[in-house]
This record gives C-alpha cells, sequence and structure tokens, in this order.
C-alpha cells in the first residue's frame, strides 16, 4: 500500500510535495475514472483536509478561489453577474455528486480540452498561484494550460488557488454548453461570454470557447471587433469565418470539426443575445 | 501479499465503526466489502451511473469517487441506514423500481433533495436526479414517486380473484427498495476466491502464453486456461450454430474475449497488473473468415417470400425507397456482470445475474464436463438484462474455478470489461423499397439488410429469422420478400437486444411509409390505419391472425395526433430556432420462439402446514415477472396474491420456464401459471367435492370451501405429502402452438403477436441540429392487461431505450467502453409519456393476455426519426440522430 498523506496546512503539503512525486488529490472525480483499481494508485498527496485551501474570498484585488473549491461551493457563493457563467459552468459539471466533489482545481489540472469551467476562468482572465517549498508564482490560465491534458505544473509544484483580478470581475456573463443529453454529458462545445456594456455600447468583450481546440481559447480578434459596437443586435459580429479562424476542432464520436465550428459560433451568438436582450432565452 | 493497514473510524447511518483499511480505498469497496453494506451498487466506479451514491454530511456523492479518507470524521448515510420511509413506499406504490440496481442510488439522491425541497416541481427532481442513471423505467415513475412521497402506507393488495387487472405492486419490490436483494455482486462467503479475465487487446489476434506457473507461482495466485477446460470448450444459445469458446485457445476474434483466468485471495488478485499477464500477442489478418466453416463470413440469412414484390412494385402507383446504417448499440444495464460459484458435495452451484437459468445450466455443464444436474444455477437478481444476461458470460469461469479449487469462486466485471465482451444490438444496413397503388394500398415490399452479427454466432440466427418475419411492420403486404443476412466481423458479438433486429428494420419500414404517405397524398396516421393488418388477414408469412390490435391502437391515437400537429402548428408560427414536429410509427411482434418449441412449466402447491408455494421459474430481471405471474395464478386458484410464497427460478428446485426473452413471459409462463392455478383450484374443489364457483380459503393448516350451500374444511395434514413435499400440488406445462418457417418463409412462427404505435412530438433546433423530444403517446394492445403500473412501466423504459437508439447511442469498440461516451438517456432527456392501453383478447394467451416487453421500444425510434422529417424535412439515414448529423441532414433537405 502506498503512501495517503492527507495533512492539514498547506506547508506540510508542500513539504510532501518536495519529498517525491505523488499525486495530488482532492476531488478525486478524475482520478478514479483513470483507474480500475479499488484504490488511488501510487502515492497520494490527498489536499482535501486543507483548510485555506477551500472557498472563495474575495481580496483586495480581486477574488480567490481556493484550490479544493468545489463546483457546489462556486453555485452557492455569492459572486457578482460577471461569474455568473461559472456558476452556470458548475451546474453543468456531471452531476450534483460531481459538483459536491469535483474542484474548479482539478478542472484547470486535468486539462481536458473539455473541461467545462476552463472557458470560464478564461473568460474571468483567471490566474493561476501555484505553491511550492521553493515559492509562489502565478500566471495567466491561458499560460497554464500547455496543451491537451498537460500543464505548467513543475516538479514539487501544486496549484494552491486561482484569482479573478478585480477588473475582469466586471460586467454580466452566460456559458452555455452543447451535449448529446441533457446531464452528465460530455461538452461537443461550449462557449462563456462575459460583457461589460456601458449606454449601450460595449466597453469589454471576452469570448472563450471550449471543447472545439486541444485547449479552450479565446477570441481575441473577434473580442476586438465587439468593443465600442451597440449592443443591441450584436450577436450578428460573431461571423463563422473569425471563430473558425480562432479554433482547431477536430472529429470525434461526439460530433465532426465543421459542425464544432458552427456550434460554436451559434453558442456565441446565443450567449450574447441572452446578455444584450435577456428576454430571448436560448435553447 | 499480507499489508498492515491503519485502523480507520468511520461513521455510518450513525453508527461508529472501526475497520482496517487502506485510506485510498473507493469508499464503495469499503462500505462494501469492509462492511459488507452491498446495499450501494456500483456500476461503473467512475461517476458516470451515480448508482453508488450515499451521503457525506447529507451532501450526495458518488462512493466509487471518494477515497475512504475524505470521509473520516463525516456522517456516511447508505441506503441501509433509510429507515421504511415515505420516498421508498412512494418508489413502490408507482413501480419506481424495476430491476432496482439503480434504486438505493436514486434514493440517497432523492433523500437530500427532498430533505432540502419537500414540495418541488417536476423539473428541479428531474436536475436533482441527474447524476443517476436508470436503464429500466425511463425515470417516469421514479419522478412520480419523488412527487408523491405523502405518507401513505403500503396499498393493500387486492382480494382472491381480484388481482389481474389491478395495480399490484411489485411483490419484490421491498427488497429493493430496502436494498438488501442480492444482486450478482452482493453474495460473497468467507474465503471466496476472487476471479478476474485476461482479454485481448485487440481483434483478430493470435496469442501465445510464457510461462504461466511461474507468474502464478511469483504472485500467489492460480491460471487457468483453456488447457484447464474438462469439456467442450465450445458454447452457443442456438446449439446447431455453437462457436463460442469458454476461453479462446490459441486466436481470439474481438477485442475483449477471455483468454485466461487468474484465481487467488481477492486482496492479491484485485492489484495485480494483468497487463503483465504473460501473453504476447499478434495482428492476424483480418481479411481470413471469422469462422473456416462459413464462407463469406455469413453466418445464416433468413427469407420471407410472398407473392411477387418486384412486380407489384414496378406497377405501383407510387414508390418509395430508403437506406438506413444504424450502429451498435450496448444494453447499459447498470449491473455489471457478476456471480459467485462453489460446490456442495459433487454439485457445482452457480448465483449469478442471468435471464436464462437453464440454457445457463447446461451450457456450463457441457462446458465443464458435466452432468446437467451437477450443474444447479441459483439467479441472483439481475440489475437489468435487456437480452444481453441471456447468453453466458462469466458463469463457465467461476464454475472452472470453483470445480478445480473446490473453493467459493466470485467474479465481477468491470463496466469496461462488460461493455467489450458482451452482447450488443446488430448494426445494420438496410435498403428497402415499397409501392401503393393509387389508393395509398400497399402493394410491395422488398426488404434487404446486412446484420453485423460479430465474432460469434449468439442470436445472430434469431435477428436473421425475426427481421423478415417482422420488417413489413403491422401492416397488410400482398406482395413481400425480405432477407436479412447475420454477418461475422472481429468485432463484438450481437446477441440479444429487445427486440432482436425488428427496432432497425422498422426505423426503415417507418421511414419509407412517411414518404409512401407523402406521395400518395395521405395523412400519415390515416395512411397506416389504411394498411393496418386485419383480423383475417395473412401476414407476410401467410399467417392468419386473430386478435389484431393495430387498428385499434391507430384508432386510440387518432384524438392525441391531431392535437399534437395542431401543437406543432401553433409553435412553429412563433418561428424562432425550434422547429416543432410529430411523428407515427407502428409495431407488432410475435412473442416467444421463431417456429420452435417454447415451453414453460409452473408448479404451484400447498404444503401440510399451509403455505402456499408458486415456482416462479420466469427470471425477474426487473419486468416483473414474480408479480405478474402470480396474479394470473392467484386468479386462476382463487387464492388472494399475498398468500402466495415465491420460489424462484432455481434449477434445483422450479422447473423450467424457459428464457426471459421473445416478450414470452406473460404470454408463455402466465398461461402455465392460469393453467397451474386452475389445475389446483380443480384438485382442491374435488377433494371437497364442491363445484366450481365455490370460494377457497387458506388459513392456518386448513382450506376451507364455501358456496351457497355450506362449507367444507380440508385438514391439510390429513393429506400426504408428495416428493416435492405439497400435500396439493399443480404442475402445468404450456408450449405454444407454432409451425415452422418453409423455405420461403411461410408458417405459422408465433401463436400471439402484440402490437402498438406511438407518437413522438420533438422541437429541433435549426441551428444546433439538436433535437428534444417533448412528448410520447403510446397505445398499445395488451390483449389484457395483468397489470397497468408494471406495463406502464415497460412502455416507459421501452421509449428511453428508443428515445437512446434514436439520438445517442452508438457503441464503438475501444472507445466508448464506459458510460460516459457510450449515452443513455438521463432524467432531463425524457418526453413525457402518455400511455394508452388497448385490450384487443388474444384467443390464445391468458386471459387473452399478449406480450409487451420489446413492443415499446419498435415504435419510438422511428417515430422520433418522423418527427425530425416532419419538423425540419431532414432525413436522417444514419443513426444516431447526434446533432452534427441533423445539421448536415437539415442543410441536406434545405438544398
Amino acid at each position: 500500500m502506498a503512501a495517503y498523506s492527507r495533512p492539514d496546512t498547506l506547508q506540510a503539503a508542500l513539504d510532501v510535495l518536495a519529498e517525491a512525486p505523488v499525486t495530488v488529490a482532492a476531488g478525486c472525480t478524475d482520478l478514479f475514472p483513470a483507474t480500475q483499481a479499488r484504490a488511488l494508485t501510487g502515492p497520494v498527496l490527498d489536499i482535501t483536509g486543507i483548510d485555506e485551501l477551500r472557498g472563495i474570498v474575495r481580496e483586495e484585488n480581486g477574488f480567490r478561489i481556493g484550490a479544493t473549491t468545489s463546483w457546489s461551493d462556486v453555485i452557492r457563493a455569492d459572486l457578482p453577474p460577471a461569474f455568473d457563467m461559472l456558476k452556470e459552468a458548475a451546474r453543468e459539471v456531471g452531476s450534483i455528486q460531481i459538483q459536491n466533489a469535483g474542484t474548479v482545481a482539478g478542472n484547470i489540472c486535468n486539462a481536458s480540452p473539455a473541461a467545462d469551467g476552463v472557458p470560464c476562468l478564461l473568460a474571468l482572465g483567471a490566474e493561476v498561484e501555484l505553491a511550492s517549498v521553493r515559492g509562489r508564482r502565478r500566471m495567466a490560465l491561458g499560460e497554464f494550460i500547455t496543451g491537451p491534458r498537460r500543464t505548467a505544473l513543475e516538479k514539487g509544484e501544486m496549484v494552491a488557488a486561482l484569482h479573478v483580478p478585480e477588473g475582469a470581475a466586471a460586467g454580466r456573463s452566460r456559458f452555455l454548453k452543447l451535449g448529446a443529453r441533457r446531464h452528465l454529458v460530455i461538452s461537443i462545445a461550449m462557449v462563456a461570454v462575459r460583457l461589460v456594456v456601458e449606454r449601450g455600447r460595449v466597453q469589454q468583450a471576452v469570448l472563450a470557447v471550449g471543447a472545439c481546440s486541444g485547449v479552450a481559447t479565446r477570441l481575441p480578434d473577434l473580442e476586438a471587433a465587439l468593443v465600442g459596437r451597440r449592443a443591441s443586435g450584436l450577436s450578428i459580429q460573431a461571423a463563422d469565418a473569425m471563430v473558425a479562424a480562432a479554433l482547431s476542432p477536430i472529429d470525434d464520436i461526439r460530433a465532426d470539426a465543421a459542425y464544432r465550428v458552427q456550434a460554436a459560433t451559434e453558442l456565441l451568438r446565443r450567449a450574447m443575445n441572452d446578455l444584450t436582450a435577456p428576454s430571448e432565452t436560448a435553447a | 501479499m499480507n499489508r498492515t493497514l491503519d485502523m480507520v473510524d468511520l461513521t455510518v447511518n450513525g453508527q461508529k465503526v472501526k475497520l482496517p483499511a487502506d485510506p485510498a480505498r473507493r469508499l464503495s469497496e469499503v462500505l462494501r466489502e469492509g462492511l459488507g453494506l452491498r446495499g450501494t451498487k456500483v456500476g461503473c466506479d467512475a461517476g458516470d451511473c451515480g448508482a453508488c451514491t450515499v451521503l457525506l454530511d447529507g451532501a450526495p456523492v458518488c462512493a466509487c469517487l471518494t477515497p475512504l479518507a475524505q470521509a473520516v470524521g463525516r456522517e456516511v448515510a447508505t441506503v441501509e441506514g433509510l429507515e421504511v420511509d415515505r420516498l421508498q413506499q412512494a418508489f413502490l406504490r408507482h413501480g419506481a423500481a424495476q430491476c432496482g440496481i439503480c434504486t438505493p442510488g436514486m434514493l440517497m439522491a432523492g433523500t437530500a433533495f427532498l430533505r432540502d425541497n419537500p414540495a418541488p416541481s417536476r423539473a428541479e427532481v428531474e436536475e436533482a436526479l441527474g447524476g443517476v442513471l436508470c436503464r429500466c423505467t425511463g425515470y417516469a415513475k421514479i419522478i412520480d414517486a419523488m412527487l408523491d412521497a405523502a405518507p401513505d402506507g403500503p396499498a393493500p393488495l387486492p382480494e382472491a380473484g381480484h388481482a389481474v387487472g389491478a395495480r399490484v405492486e411489485r411483490l419484490d419490490g421491498s427488497l429493493k427498495v430496502r436494498g438488501t436483494e442480492i444482486y450478482g455482486a452482493d453474495a460473497c462467503p468467507e474465503g471466496a476466491l476472487l476471479v478476474r479475465a485476461v482479454r485481448a487487446p485487440y481483434a483478430p489476434a493470435l496469442f501465445e502464453f510464457g510461462d504461466l506457473e511461474a507468474w502464478a507461482a511469483r504472485h500467489g495466485v492460480q491460471v487457468f486456461t483453456a488447457a484447464d477446460i474438462p469439456g467442450a470448450n465450445v458454447f452457443g444459445t442456438i446449439p446447431p450454430f455453437a462457436d463460442q469458446p469458454a476461453l479462446a485457445e490459441t486466436r481470439a476474434r474481438l477485442r475483449g474475449e477471455a483468454v485466461a483466468l487468474v484465481a487467488g485471495e481477492a486482496g492479491t488478485v484485485e492489484g495485480l497488473d494483468l497487463a503483465c499477464f504473460p501473453v504476447t500477442w499478434a495482428k492476424a489478418d483480418p481479411s481470413a473468415p471469422v469462422h473456416e466453416t462459413r464462407p463469406d463470413n455469413l453466418l445464416v440469412a433468413g427469407i420471407v417470400r410472398r407473392g411477387d414484390a418486384e412486380a407489384a412494385i414496378a406497377a405501383a402507383a407510387h414508390v418509395a425507397e430508403a437506406r438506413i446504417e444504424t450502429p451498435y448499440i450496448e444494453h447499459a444495464y447498470i449491473e455489471p456482470e457478476a456471480g459467485l460459484a462453489w460446490m456442495e458435495g459433487d454439485t457445482l452451484v452457480i448465483q449469478a445475474c442471468t435471464q436464462a437459468p437453464v440454457m445457463d445450466r447446461d451450457d456450463t455443464a457441457r462446458i465443464l464436463g458435466l452432468e446437467p444436474g451437477k450443474v444447479r444455477i441459483v439467479p441472483s437478481a439481475a440489475g437489468g438484462g435487456f437480452g444481453s444476461k441471456l447468453d453466458l458470460s462469466l458463469q463457465p469461469f467461476i464454475g472452472l474455478v470453483a470445480l478445480k479449487t473446490r473453493r467459493p469462486a466470485r467474479m465481477i466485471y468491470s463496466r469496461g470489461e462488460s461493455m467489450s465482451s458482451t452482447t450488443k444490438r446488430h448494426p445494420a444496413k438496410m435498403t428497402g423499397r415499397a409501392g401503393v397503388d393509387s389508393e395509398g394500398r400497399l402493394t410491395g415490399f422488398i426488404f434487404d439488410g446486412d446484420f453485423n452479427t460479430g465474432a460469434y454466432a449468439s442470436w445472430g440466427p434469431t435477428v436473421a429469422g425475426r427481421v423478415p418475419v417482422h420488417a413489413s411492420g403491422p401492416y397488410y403486404t400482398p406482395a413481400y420478400a425480405a432477407e436479412a443476412r447475420a454477418i461475422h466481423s472481429y468485432q463484438p458479438i450481437s446477441g440479444a437486444f429487445r427486440g432482436f433486429g425488428v427496432p432497425q428494420a422498422a426505423i426503415l419500414q417507418e421511414a419509407l411509409f412517411d414518404d409512401l404517405a407523402e406521395k400518395a397524398g395521405l395523412d400519415r396516421l390515416a395512411f397506416r390505419r389504411l394498411n393496418a393488418l386485419q383480423d383475417g388477414q395473412p401476414t407476410v408469412c401467410g399467417q392468419v391472425l386473430q386478435g389484431v390490435g393495430i387498428t385499434a391502437c391507430l384508432d386510440a391515437l387518432k384524438e392525441p395526433w391531431t392535437a399534437a400537429l395542431d401543437r406543432a402548428e401553433k409553435a412553429n408560427a412563433k418561428g424562432g430556432a425550434l422547429r416543432h414536429g410529430v411523428g407515427i410509427a407502428s409495431c407488432w411482434y410475435g412473442c416467444g420462439n421463431t417456429g420452435l418449441p417454447n415451453p414453460s412449466t409452473i408448479r404451484v402447491g400447498i404444503t401440510a402446514d399451509g403455505r402456499l408455494c408458486l415456482h416462479q421459474g420466469a427470471t425477474d430481471i426487473g419486468q416483473g415477472a414474480n408479480t405478474v405471474i402470480t396474479q394470473i395464478c392467484a386468479d386462476a386458484l382463487g387464492l388472494a396474491v399475498g398468500q402466495f410464497h415465491l420460489i424462484g427460478p432455481d434449477t434445483g428446485v422450479t422447473p423450467d420456464c424457459g428464457k426471459t426473452s421473445a416478450s414470452r413471459q406473460t404470454y408463455v409462463t402466465g398461461k402455465a401459471a392460469l393453467l397451474a392455478g386452475r389445475a389446483l383450484r380443480a384438485r382442491i374443489l374435488g377433494l371437497g367435492n364442491m363445484g366450481e364457483d365455490a370460494r377457497i380459503s387458506l388459513s392456518e393448516k386448513t382450506l376451507t370451501l364455501t358456496d351457497g350451500h355450506g362449507e367444507r374444511r380440508i385438514a391439510l395434514a390429513d393429506l400426504a405429502p408428495d416428493e416435492n413435499g405439497y400435500v396439493l400440488a399443480a404442475e402445468e406445462t404450456y408450449d405454444p402452438p407454432t409451425v415452422p418457417l418453409d423455405e420461403n418463409g411461410q408458417g405459422s412462427p408465433y401463436a400471439v403477436y402484440g402490437f402498438g404505435a406511438q407518437i413522438a412530438e420533438v422541437a429541433v433546433d435549426l441551428r444546433l441540429g439538436t433535437v428534444k423530444v417533448t412528448r410520447i403517446t403510446a397505445a398499445h394492445d395488451l390483449g389484457r392487461v395483468i397489470n397497468p403500473l408494471l406495463a406502464e412501466g415497460q412502455v416507459e423504459g421501452g421509449i428511453a431505450q428508443g428515445l437512446g437508439m434514436a439520438l445517442m447511442e452508438e457503441y464503438i469498440p475501444g472507445r466508448t467502453e464506459n458510460l460516459h461516451d457510450y449515452l443513455i438517456p438521463t432524467t432531463g432527456d425524457m418526453p413525457k409519456i402518455e400511455t394508452i392501453f388497448v385490450e384487443m383478447p388474444d384467443p390464445e394467451g391468458p386471459l387473452g393476455a399478449k406480450g409487451l416487453g420489446e413492443h415499446v421500444l419498435i415504435p419510438t425510434a422511428p417515430a422520433i426519426l418522423n418527427a425530425i422529417r416532419h419538423a425540419t424535412g431532414a432525413k436522417i439515414t444514419k443513426l444516431p440522430a447526434l446533432p452534427h448529423r441533423v445539421l448536415a441532414a437539415i442543410r441536406e433537405a434545405d438544398t
């Protein structure tokens, strides 16, 4: 039986991490499905006993989402409307059972192309706080996820928290996910849109698409094209070509690549419509 | 490998317990194996099915995804801790548990939700239960129960003579809602060996073993291969086609085929990395025939011909043509195969999940070189079957290990193992042409289909035989030519799955009929009504039927059809991205074996101390045979359902009621139960010298007979017991009268058919290609409804499987061997379902009853596909209708 550590302080966890390679475990909703074994294999560092890592707190410059914050914690948290998309995504992660265990940080560490949380966190300008005995460092989420199932985590390092900067916690937001069934479904495509609208014009537009490329991605060209435009009728700006240029979808069992682009574009339009004309709801 | 485990303190259901356990172990394992709390079920070990839902500090989580360490210091609640409460009683009252394997998970998720939301909406309940999959019920009755968890007690059982037609709660239901039912994985005596299989990573493959002895010794286990099999290493559900080895010998024909068994102490075997097993694999020639004796990989072709179909189509006023492809479909019962085997003297006893205990016995005995009488099958409860548990899976494996080691041997398939190695629905490539005269009357129909039957025969011959018989649908088709070929491939074995190929064929036929209706200028329901088979008309096999209920079903749908079309039209008038549409399709299905003997035998007896025993040999896999067969027997005998003591399909004590397949149990076993009940009644009345109208009552050790003239008492203790221990008993066998098909497929393949038709209403998103089925109205002719509560459950569950087939289910070997890539409907995918029962008594069925189990699935997918087409013009030719396929078809229809 391999070692299983469940420390109650971050420092103790970092000490364990520094000693030898170890699997960092939190909600285990990705770790257990990856094995047929009756128990997690190899040495495990279970970080769920560390109180300081759980929950969302408002800080001076933004919001801190602790590494063991579950999706259910996100749903229950009192957060500004910019986070609505993250809450909407939280409700779409697996099932209530999964939401009660699975964590936001685990979602980014697993780095699935279809991670429900990632487009929202990208659209919130999230930064990842990495910790090791060597100290702490921060990087943008887009840099942290380096490819499908790959991250910038170095040896002895773990995610301690995600940070959403104050400036990105502005405006209203919407998340839309498309799958072939209602619950417990892996996305075919999903979008997160956050808009800051003042006096009828777009001040800030942040758009991200998931499951349509190796890593969820922002759409900087389209975002730039939206700024300054009238909010009403904004969605027609989401042209297939511009969306397609930012994505690199694949054909797989869930859909073909061409469909993914069409669906992502349509979902972006609907999300924008929802945010600019809230009476029209998407299908 | 004895490891020292730290002691762990847990609080489970309010009790503090202490046990040695690995903190990294799945909580589900600790509960089940460490604490013996096997009410928590394991369906996938991946959080995909929710069967293992328990509460941690009141919040639902999947126990399979929770390391033990995270449960320490928190309150764990499992189904065993639920007092028999309002929700459990509501589950029984509403028929919310069928096979019952998802029930503990549903109850736990439901309990947590209702605690915080005592008066929820239907939508909220759907959301709350979205994380628990059910393959039997279609969820409707589970949600009904959640919305009606009122403090009613259990419903009273009907009085004597009033069982048939009553909404009797399942007689075996309380075990299911308490979590005490024993499924395949739930029996585990001390000292049982754990068995695992080494399986082919790809196919076709040749393999050679290395030094098995050394490997076994090094790991402290025993290894068994084909060389250890004492009997004939070949089995198959249809003896003339038997071709499947229990363990492959040198060549694997499908990915997932077992080649060796590893058995040993559970703690040792579970941790073995079988990738290190000494076997070398080499790719084999995929162009070589799958079986040398079957050229062109043709297993068998089924043919039905009547009249000159080509000529009829050539002369038709309107002709339609279609080509449709359907994929492998996985049964996806929530219980992976599992069981236990042990020796009792020189008899091998196997307790495993199954649909066919006597077939299991005979095939296992042959493989193990035993007389059939030396194998006893004691079926565990089956956590869903739908056809796949008709075939042997692990029975020969655990049997071999128990026989060789003389120790109990236990095996539990993983989800991936279950999906890769057991049977599937046949993928089909079908073409069809049909013609009508100027009035829209069918003149001819030609059907042709290749059915990928995979590596071994299994039920391929049955599918090839049933499809041409049924591909016409329940319509009068004067000229007909249909051929279905079962073709081998190095792929999963296609076997029995609810409908035996008929659901695939119905998709093609009903698509053609929409074309023909359109060309003939007829309303789609009117077209079907015009062509519906009538009493006295010959079927495509030339069989003349009585009690044909299709017209009555279509008539019952007339008003719902008009209302549905009206709803769609109104909704479409609003514009927007959603287009609404309505589709209709019919079904018919012959109950029982196709032109072959198919008997059931029912024994019912009373012991000297007044125990009324029904040997109910129809395996109940959730469909309700335990209840329905008892209801029929009870009324025939004239005693109350509540007085019956059920003895299950244990081959050691219960006569053969055949297999639970082909929608035959209510009809065939039901008829045997009717005859046995009547025979026992006649014996009792004879003893008392009373007339047919006398009332029988049984209390304590006395039978009392009363009629208008007086009362007679029979003291049971005064009677001599028979060899089975009964002082009064009857045993009756019923075998459906059929006539085998001739070379043109003409004959009387089934004695009883059931009929139905369904209307599907859909909303299609024109820009995303997504389809939401909003409502299904199902009219089914059951001849006589024995138990409306359970029959509705069959309809709703069949519709769920049909919906999955239409919209999301596609099994891809090596790619979708789990329940997150292989999708089945969740609570949120199901439409509102309205069931209409039609009773056109069948002259042969017990009290007029016909089968239902498979019928209900057949019309659903074609009705949905026809509704998509009605909404958008899109013709889906390749299933499932995933969003990208629907969107592409919409665009094609627009151009």
